[in-house]
């Protein structure tokens, strides 16, 4: 019942009956539909894009040009973003902040879900039940105090602040992530090692996590793309312009009191979007997994 | 005669220190994570309702003021708006996401050229984060360039621009969609893994006894999606309910608190405000709903254990 094995699973009867369905009748329950939820779900990007690259004197101009297509296209918003902003220090920013949780984050997970899973001290499952609570506690109800205790501990307006608090929801949900992986790895070759005079540390380290290591990719892209997407917690406990995550930067600095740079604000959008969409498209297989295990398991 | 007891007596202890190590063992290994869940995720969540008692501000201790925060918020009208819309936001946007997603789901199921190529695409409004893409439906809903006024015009449907964020009615039913579009992806892909685990024969058993395409669904696939659909509607309702970022993004609440949910509130009033205490009593008023939600998600994972034929 892992995750890993009902995604990967070639499904051998796909489609089953599809082929007692006309053609007509396939395209209009099937395809059309199809494309307008694509279009519909794609549209806001090619917004963004098109926006990014449009020059401003044709971005408000509806009457001269078509807004959905671009004649002129431009680098000025990028140029500007990239050189006249803070920008590419938030992109750092985003980047160390999230590799230091995700990082924290599946070191805490390994640890707890095989002590949880393989372990089994006693007390185990209240643990494992625990854990998955946790994860239903959302960061809107933990903002306030937690803003109290970072500014007390002296955290406050460093990012210490938030690789310390991301880990909050990033263990529970990679901890009920692995939890799951270990539970498919087979108990005999532990009891081998065992017999053979292994440590539960070399266990750890020689076994079971060189066979998790799909599972430990899926719970870090996962981990990654929640902490690149935080943001109350980043709104909230850093203040210096230059120490602000993309999605804060992104709302807080480039949106100026009249003057909205539509351009340079869907610029930030894109670049700030690219880079957890390469690493989703790299790994898609599984990030759908570590999405669907951590709801099935 | 030596060698003998020596291994009658060793064998208990063995296995007690084993027994014993266990639990050192799993004790060191949890360590790391549970001192960090404690610290940051215990620790405020108990401070939280504490704080909720107090008349907090942001650089002043405060002292313990009993329910004088609720008793407050009891008789505050915008609170009672920010419970309305919150229930109003996430009802809507639950049952949209769930119809348009099972929906989803289902045509991803059928057999499609470049099926893989679809299931990526379609999961996008999801990975890129909440705040970007919300930026980009705020350009999309601007009140003098919003392409779909543009587009609505150019078909003739209407007449003059649409005010998307700027009416309370239209603002609400903007953040829903923006919301609504946000989480499709997840519903659809979480319950096609669901429906893959759903066995042909079943369908071509019910066909040979006749079935109709809608008793194939209400009969067999329902059914067998029913838990997993339980789990799935949990998270996204769990999601929707605590939602900050699209609100903030979009309209801070506004026009004249039309929008504001239990979360942007508690923003204004603890941090914005300074009112940390009052913050964390609205921030508090959230946990019934919550616990409520996590309840049904914990009977649903009861029930699918014993679907499974139990055990862990």
């Amino acid at each position: 019942m892992t995750a890993s094995k009902q995604v990967e699973r070639p499904n051998t009867d796909e489609g089953g009956m599809g082929y007692l369905q006309s053609l007509p009748r396939r395209v209009v329950t099937v395809y059309l539909p199809l494309l307008v939820f694509v279009v519909v779900l794609l549209f806001p990007f090619y917004w963004m894009t098109i926006t990014a690259v449009k020059p401003n004197a044709e971005m408000t101009d509806y009457a001269n040009y078509n807004p959905l297509w671009v004649v002129h296209p431009t680098f000025q918003h990028i140029r500007y973003l990239l050189f006249e902003t803070s920008y590419p220090g938030w992109l750092l920013n985003t980047v160390i902040i999230s590799t230091a949780a995700t990082f924290l984050s599946l070191v805490c997970a390994v640890l707890a879900a095989y002590a949880i899973e393989r372990l089994r001290f006693s007390g185990a499952r209240q643990v494992g039940l625990a854990v998955f609570l946790a994860y239903l506690v959302p960061p809107s109800i933990l903002f306030i105090p937690l803003s109290l205790m970072v500014f007390k501990l002296g955290l406050y307006d460093t990012p210490f602040a938030l690789i310390l608090t991301y880990p909050t929801f990033l263990i529970p949900f990679c901890t009920w992530l692995l939890m799951g992986y270990f539970r498919s790895i087979p108990f005999e070759l532990e009891e081998c090692a065992l017999i053979d005079g292994a440590s539960r540390w070399q266990i750890l380290t020689k076994i079971v996590l060189p066979l998790s290591v799909p599972g430990l990719i899926s719970a870090g892209i996962f981990a990654f793309t929640l902490s690149w997407n935080e943001f109350i917690y980043a709104l909230t406990f850093i203040q210096s312009s230059e120490k602000k995550t993309v999605p804060v930067g992104v709302l807080t600095e480039l949106v100026r009191s009249d003057v909205y740079e539509w351009g340079a604000l869907m610029a930030g959008a894109l670049i700030g979007s690219l880079p957890v969409v390469v690493l989703y498209s790299f790994f898609v297989e599984h990030y759908v997994s570590s999405m669907t295990g951590a709801v099935k398991e | 005669m030596a060698v003998p007891s020596v291994a009658v007596q060793r064998r208990p202890s063995i296995l007690s220190r084993l027994a014993e190590s266990r639990n050192t063992l799993g004790l060191g290994f949890m360590l790391p994570a549970a001192a960090l869940l404690l610290v940051f995720l215990t620790y405020p969540l108990g401070l939280g309702v504490w704080l909720g008692f107090t008349d907090t501000r942001i650089g002043r201790p405060g002292i313990y003021i009993g329910i004088e925060n609720y008793e407050y918020l009891w008789s505050d009208s915008v609170f009672w708006l920010s419970v309305f819309n919150t229930l109003l936001y996430t009802v809507s946007a639950s049952i949209l996401k769930f119809v348009l997603g099972l929906w989803l789901a289902l045509i991803l199921n059928e057999k499609l050229p470049f099926k893989s190529f679809f299931r990526a695409v379609v999961l996008l409004p999801w990975v890129v984060p909440t705040v970007l893409s919300a930026i980009a439906f705020w350009w999309i809903y601007d009140s003098q360039f919003s392409i779909l006024s543009w587009a609505l015009q150019q078909m003739g449907l209407i007449d003059h621009r649409i005010n998307f964020l700027g009416d309370p009615t239209n603002a609400r039913a903007s953040v829903i969609a923006a919301n609504v579009w946000r989480g499709i992806p997840f519903v659809a892909i979480t319950l096609l893994a669901g429906l893959q685990t759903i066995p042909q024969s079943l369908y071509e058993a019910a066909t040979l006894d006749g079935a109709s395409r809608w008793q194939l669904f209400r009969h067999v696939t329902l059914p067998l999606l029913t838990p997993i659909i339980a789990i799935t509607m949990t998270f996204s309702v769990l999601f929707t309910f605590t939602d900050f970022q699209l609100i903030y993004v979009l309209t801070r609440g506004g026009p004249v608190n039309a929008t504001h949910l239990m979360a942007t509130l508690s923003f204004q009033r603890g941090i914005s405000g300074g009112q940390l205490g009052e913050g964390a009593a609205i921030a508090v008023a959230m946990i019934p709903f919550l616990l409520a939600a996590i309840l049904f998600s914990y009977f649903g994972l009861q029930r699918r254990k014993w679907q499974q034929g139990g055990g862990d």
